[in-house]
């Protein structure tokens, strides 16, 4: 397709006689609420996002309270409400949403070398959807909470409980519409809206990873749309379809919704996994080593992740046979991620590498991914499945995917392009430092709960024999020094905004089109249409950076390297 | 992207054919076929969500790009229904010997 070149706002000047960017292109609350740039959209959710973290990372801290004394500070019930809203909130307002609509909205665009997203409008409305379904949850949890977990099993969340399930369940199905809203967008997007030049094997990893994710929340969303309704309808209208006592089948919510739970699991890794082939390609100044593979698998986890739903319903009353092919079919999807992995360390090997921060978010990432991975195929077993079942085993495997994973992916990439969004750089040196400690805290909360799941604590319990006392008490320390570690994350970034050093158009002299436009980028993300006539993580030797058009002096917005042949798609 | 202007009288082709589709249901649920009263009704709903798709959704006039997204989309709906049946297919396959 053919663009037209960009003239609005190209090189024009504020009132103040600054450049004009997204971020000073119009002032005052009307001209972010009601934005169409996909940049200034990222950062409403970046806020959002944030918001919601922090109350789910108190949340879990009141749980790791909670857990300091065998038998516990609040009562049970109490309890439940705690757990359920942590696991509500940190999985549908926080990590599905926090990689793909923060920074795959700021970026998915301008790597692509487009002006916007296809949908602009589309996009806002995506915003809209996930407030509204904050809102719709936050007031859940004000009336009194949900006690059914995150997972809302049948039929106690249709006939039994008596919390909020109703105004939870919907608020997740808006939010479901939200990401919809955004899988949607980033499909079409990079399918018709891809810069001259820009073929589909120069696009870089994090819009494989992008795409990937969105054919799961395209594929996958629906189900659990479809699943809450359900439940919903059962709840309200006593139509018998999961509870026993009016003729329905428990064990078929969980296959409807673990059909979509565990997919959402490759919703919230995916993305991240193309944060960490940025942050490896860029700090180590290599292409990615077999990059069509990682490429390619991102799109097999994204298809076979959909295949093994079942390993959660091992210990209910699936069938035996059915549990034999899923255990296999589990076994078999760890394929693509074990690629992804040994192809970053091999693009380690002879690299330039650089240990700034996003460097070592990205080798947090491989090291705690590839425990919680392989813990993974633990629980994948059949036989063993059968010990940890419900246990802080599976806790424990499935935050060091989700902490260790999509957590360390997201600020890793906050870090890298920090300077970018912002058009400030973040400190050095406490950015390293809090992010040892995040590894630090991180590793002591979750490593004692595969001791204490093996010895066999169960989830969700209130309380516990008082010999598991130490080991919970090693988690709460752990606990309270990842918050430390958080804390330090949000203050200094906060800080940097005022009192950063400014961001050059290209502080890492990394490959990708977002280097080549200033930071922060002006509305229109670059002055000309860039016509792309290099290949994926093409880095010049650092003699000839200059040549290539990477800007060796801050503040100045590199151009696009001219074309040599004139414009294909 | 050119749009395809459809003329008003598929439309009310269309519409016609999902409402005869509704008094075939209707009919068929007077009849007593055994078990096949519940394949009559599957196949009545899936022709009308074919007709809804691919007229009065455009599907027919599309890219060829958004027929197979249509297509994997049913794909996959097949999928969860087809991998959760032989759940129940199987379940009882396993015989207990105390
Ligand atoms: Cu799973």
């Amino acid at each position: 397709m053919s663009m037209t070149p960009l003239t609005a706002t190209a090189g024009r000047l504020t009132s103040e006689g600054e450049p004009l960017n997204y971020l000073n292109n119009g002032h005052g609350l009307k001209s972010w609420l009601l934005t169409k740039d996909h940049k200034r959209i990222a950062l409403l959710y970046l806020f959002s996002v944030s918001f919601f973290f922090i109350i789910g990372g108190i949340f879990a801290l009141l749980i790791r309270i909670n857990l300091l004394s065998p038998e516990g500070l609040f009562n049970p019930d109490t309890y439940n409400r705690i757990f359920t809203a942590h696991g509500i909130i940190m999985v549908f307002l926080f990590l599905v949403p926090a990689v793909p609509a923060v920074l795959g909205n700021f970026l998915l665009p301008i790597m692509i070398g487009a002006k916007d997203l296809a949908f602009p409008k589309i996009n806002l409305l995506s915003w809209y959807c996930y407030v509204v379904a904050g809102i719709f949850l936050t007031v859940a949890l004000i009336a009194g909470g949900i006690d059914t977990g995150w997972t809302f099993y049948t039929p106690y969340s249709t006939s039994y409980s008596n919390s909020n399930v109703l105004l939870a369940g919907v608020g997740i199905f808006i939010a479901g519409f939200s990401s919809i809203l955004t899988g949607i967008n980033f499909i079409v997007t990079v399918h018709t809206m891809r810069a001259p030049g820009m073929t589909w094997f120069r696009l870089p990893l994090f819009i494989w990873a992008h795409y990937a994710t969105a054919l799961v929340i395209m594929l996958g969303t629906p189900v659990l749309a479809i699943t809450l309704s359900l439940m919903a309808l059962e709840r309200v209208a006593h139509v018998g379809i999961f509870d026993p006592a009016m003729g329905g089948d428990p064990v078929l919510f969980q296959h409807m919704f673990w059909f979509y739970s565990h997919p959402a699991v490759y919703i919230m890794v995916l993305p991240a996994m193309g944060v960490v082939s940025e942050l490896i390609a860029n700090l180590a100044r290599k292409n990615i080593f077999g990059y069509k593979f990682v490429a390619m698998s991102s799109l097999a986890i994204a298809v076979f992740g959909f295949l093994v739903w079942g390993h959660h319903l091992f210990v209910s009353t699936q069938s035996i046979y059915l549990g034999i092919i899923f255990s296999f079919l589990s076994y078999a999807v760890a394929i693509p991620s074990a690629i992804k992995v040994f192809n970053w360390t091999a693009t380690l090997f002879k690299g330039s590498i650089s240990y700034d921060t996003p460097m070592i978010y990205g080798l947090g990432f491989i090291g705690l991914f590839l425990i919680g991975g392989m813990t993974g195929l633990f629980v994948a077993a059949l036989g063993i499945d059968v010990h940890v079942t419900d246990t802080y085993f599976v806790i424990a495997h499935f935050h060091y995917v989700m902490v260790g994973g999509s957590l360390m992916g997201f600020l890793g990439g906050m870090h890298l392009w920090w300077g970018k969004i912002t058009g400030r750089m973040y400190p050095e040196y406490w950015a390293r430092a809090a992010m040892v400690i995040q590894f630090v805290g991180f590793n002591l909360t979750f490593f004692p709960q595969f001791i204490l799941g093996y010895l066999g604590m169960p989830r969700r319990y209130a309380a516990y024999p008082p010999e598991f006392q130490v080991l919970h008490v090693l988690s709460t320390a752990g606990a309270t020094i990842l918050g430390l570690g958080m804390l330090i994350t949000i203050i200094y970034f906060i800080w940097s905004l005022k009192n950063g050093e400014r961001a050059p158009a290209n502080p890492w002299g990394a490959s990708g089109l977002e280097w080549r436009t200033s930071s922060p980028p002006p509305t229109e993300n670059f002055l000309e249409t860039p016509v792309v006539t290099w290949e994926a993580y093409e880095f010049a030797p650092i003699e000839t950076m200059d040549v290539l058009g990477y800007p060796g002096d801050p503040g100045k917005p590199s151009q696009p390297v001219p074309a040599e042949h004139g414009t294909e798609d | 992207m050119s749009e395809h202007i459809v003329p008003k009288k598929i439309y009310y082709r269309i519409f016609g054919a999902l409402l005869v589709g509704t008094a075939l249901t209707v009919i068929f649920a007077f009849i007593n076929l055994g078990n096949f009263n519940i394949v009559a009704a599957l196949l009545i709903a899936i022709a009308k969500a074919l007709l809804v798709i691919t007229f009065f959704m455009h599907v027919k006039y599309s890219s060829r790009l958004t027929k197979l997204w249509v297509a994997v989309g049913f794909i996959w709906l097949f999928i969860m229904l087809a991998i959760t049946m032989t759940d129940y297919l199987s379940r009882a396959w396993l015989v207990y010997r105390p």
